[in-house]
């Protein structure tokens, strides 16, 4: 049986498994050191985070800084939860994470409220009717007034109530469900639902961010971003003043060591299988068409601001799941880690390995770590250098290559799917056709 | 005047008006489009006929005056309402989607009518793989109709000049309109293209049932095909008729078609 003729989804399974086992027996027979194992993990975390980016910035043309704040909320929340599990730091082991999915419950509830009255029609509607009563500024003043008061109750009544709710339902339930389990059992269910709750909160915070900034485009949309970056990061400094947990300045500490490869590896390929299916399906051709042209998108029907704002809060959650597993990796936090010059960083995985390209941002990350991580076996005297050697490199391939090492290629399952053509006969002529262009992906995925 | 053949009307634009500023680029514009006509508008450079395009697809907020579609108000309504609505159109300086195939130029264009959400899309339930068949089949035959079918894969921004226009205007047709807007569509093109682009734009309109408005400099253009026409100059409308009323309307030869009549 030939390789091309397997389908790419089972090959890229076997890839991941394979890859994964032996990093995992590599791992455990002790054949890569201790400081490896740290890059490997690091750059595999790193990665995700960087196709949040790609997402943002590769494929809806996002010129947004501050994803290392959206990797520190994960990060915050994620840690914040897993520790009142073990050290009960908020007086109960789930009030922590009763708290955040009653703050995420009850947004959600009422931000679907606020779209499924159609509050934006019904203001236009009323906008109309009251121009022919008074004069245009006054009805827009007042739409405006009315509105904003009327999302707020919505906010406040739905937000609060079914936030409520939920918070009570989680402080109820969990603890006995989660009682009969082996501890590490519970501990492990605890950690997922801390990385989901972690990544949900950033995507949200991401949406509410996005709300009035997303109009911005390029560099006006970078400051704007870059302020938020600030903001957060003056927040994590002195978040022991709301949460004394979060210890600010001096980073919180104790949190459970839970990142282990199999978590990494798992999370890894669920976030790319999950980024490959949404980029090749309709909604993922709409974000892409939205910034290769944004008034053509427009004219093509599409709500180009709806999708802005789509891809900028599944890029933070891309953010927010890699900030949860970098948590549990060092059981340390530091604001210093969340700065927003962080934010360059995977910029720097994304334009090196290649803008929209899913291959190329995993590569760029890699690459990014192990440079900077993996020069260090440089003998002491040369250490140094690297922040030397590291930025050469940099600029000799943004000269030599400055689409990225991939361009916007990708590799194996990553690709975008063939379409057949139309022809009577289209299953011969789509098996030829496949063919060339699918070896180097069979060659990659052994 | 614009002859009646009983028809409903399509498109009715009063009083329209936009100000850049202190600048005054449309002044007072009205139409009235029937359902199936074939209209023009015409005028020099800068007179504003994109302007007015731009105002009826939401692109630009409009300063004062009503553009009402097929009975519903649709003055500044974002663009992909007024797209959703049944208006299509295409750029004077083509804007395709330079990144991605021929094919995703299309299917793009087709997103609103997609018959899976994006759940059904990141999860591959079965109603993904359904509209995903359907949307490419139907953006095939678009491509097909064409002639773009061995454009299928190659990205947009290799194909030539005039497979790019015909692309757009595929691309604009599958958002299924009721009204095409054409800006410029025989913008660069040759003699021998712009014959075949007026037929093609007779078999749009039959195929598909359209209501067509065009903006066209080329005078061969205008007058082989549009029904009647509206000239614009500085924002104005300077006269309307039949292409022999207009050819020979002496406002219109001055402000506009002077020595470009006398080649025509």
């Amino acid at each position: 049986m030939k390789i091309r003729s397997i389908p790419t989804w089972l090959r890229a399974v076997v890839f991941f498994l394979v890859v994964g086992v032996v990093i995992q027996l590599a791992f455990s027979r002790g054949w890569l050191t201790e400081y490896w194992q740290q890059i490997i993990m690091l750059s595999s975390i790193l990665a995700i985070s960087a196709l949040g980016l790609n997402m943002k910035y590769g494929y809806a043309g996002l010129f947004a800084i501050g994803h290392a704040a959206f990797y520190g909320i994960g990060a915050y929340s994620s840690a914040l939860v897993t520790k009142d599990w073990t050290t009960q730091w908020s007086g109960s082991p789930v009030g922590a994470l009763a708290g955040l999915v009653g703050i995420e419950v009850g947004f959600v509830a009422a931000v679907v409220t606020i779209s499924v009255l159609d509050i934006g029609h019904r203001r236009r509607a009323l906008r109309e009717r009251l121009e022919e009563i008074v004069s245009p500024f006054e009805a827009s003043v007042l739409t405006t007034t009315l509105t904003v008061l009327v999302a707020g109750a919505i906010l406040v009544v739905v937000g609060g109530g079914v936030g409520w709710l939920a918070r009570q339902a989680v402080l109820a339930a969990l603890p006995p469900l989660f009682g009969g389990l082996p501890a590490a059992v519970s501990e492990q269910l605890v950690f997922l639902i801390a990385l989901i709750a972690g990544s949900v909160l950033a995507a949200l915070i991401g949406f509410v961010v996005g709300l009035p900034l997303l109009n911005l485009t390029y560099d006006y949309l970078c400051i704007a971003t870059l302020g938020f970056g600030i903001i957060t990061y003056v927040f994590f400094n002195n978040a022991d003043q709301l949460i004394p947990t979060m210890k600010g300045a001096r980073g919180m500490v104790a949190i459970p060591r839970l990142t282990t490869w199999p978590w990494i590896l798992g999370i890894f390929a669920v976030a790319l299988v999950v980024m490959r299916n949404l980029i090749y399906s309709s909604t993922g051709r709409a974000i892409l068409a939205t910034r290769d042209d944004l008034t053509a998108a427009d004219t093509m029907g599409i709500n180009t601001y709806q999708y802005k704002i789509l891809a900028y809060s599944v890029g933070c959650a891309f953010a927010g799941l890699a900030g949860g597993l970098y948590a549990h990796l060092y059981a340390f936090l530091h604001p210093s880690n969340f700065t927003w010059l962080k934010s360059v960083d995977p910029f720097v995985m994304v334009v090196f390995g290649g803008v929209g390209s899913m291959t190329g941002t995993i590569l760029g990350a890699f690459s990014f770590v192990t440079l900077l991580e993996g020069l260090r076996v440089l003998p002491a005297e040369l250490i140094e250098w690297r922040y030397v050697i590291y930025p050469v490199i940099l600029l000799f391939v943004m000269l030599f290559r400055p689409q990225g090492i991939m361009g916007t290629n990708e590799w194996g399952f990553l690709k975008r799917p063939k379409v057949e053509g139309k022809k009577p006969a289209a299953g011969a002529a789509a098996t030829s056709e496949v063919t060339p262009s699918e070896q180097p992906a069979s060659a990659s995925d052994n | 005047m614009p002859q009646s053949n009983g028809n409903s009307t399509v498109l009715k634009i009063d009083g329209l008006t936009k100000f850049f500023g202190g600048l005054r680029a449309v002044h007072d514009f009205d139409v009235d489009i029937k359902e199936g006509e074939l209209v023009g508008l015409i005028g020099p450079n800068g007179a504003g006929k994109t302007t007015i395009f731009n105002m009826i697809t939401g692109i630009y907020p409009v300063s004062s005056g009503k553009v009402v579609f097929k009975d519903e108000t649709i003055t500044d309504l974002p663009a992909h309402e007024v797209t959703h609505l049944g208006i299509g159109r295409t750029f004077q300086n083509i804007r395709i989607f330079p990144n991605l195939t021929v094919l995703d130029n299309v299917r793009v264009a087709y997103h609103p009518h997609a018959r899976y959400n994006i759940l059904d899309g990141v999860l591959r339930l079965g109603r993904f793989g359904r509209g995903e068949k359907e949307m490419t089949e139907r953006a095939q035959e678009f491509l097909s109709v064409f002639g773009l079918d061995e454009y299928q894969d190659t990205v947009a921004a290799n194909l030539p000049y005039g497979e790019q226009r015909r692309m757009e205007i595929a691309r604009a047709l599958a958002t299924e309109p009721d009204l095409l807007l054409l800006d410029e569509p025989a913008a660069g093109m040759n003699p021998g293209e712009i014959v075949e682009l007026m037929d093609l734009i007779h078999f749009i309109r039959d195929r598909f049932d359209l209501t067509i408005l065009l903006i066209e400099h080329q005078m061969r253009v205008v007058m082989g095909i549009c029904e009647w026409i509206t000239v614009i100059d500085f924002g104005e409308i300077i006269a309307r008729g039949t292409p022999e009323e207009i050819q020979n309307d002496p406002q219109v030869i001055e402000a506009y078609l002077g020595s470009q009549a006398t080649r025509g």
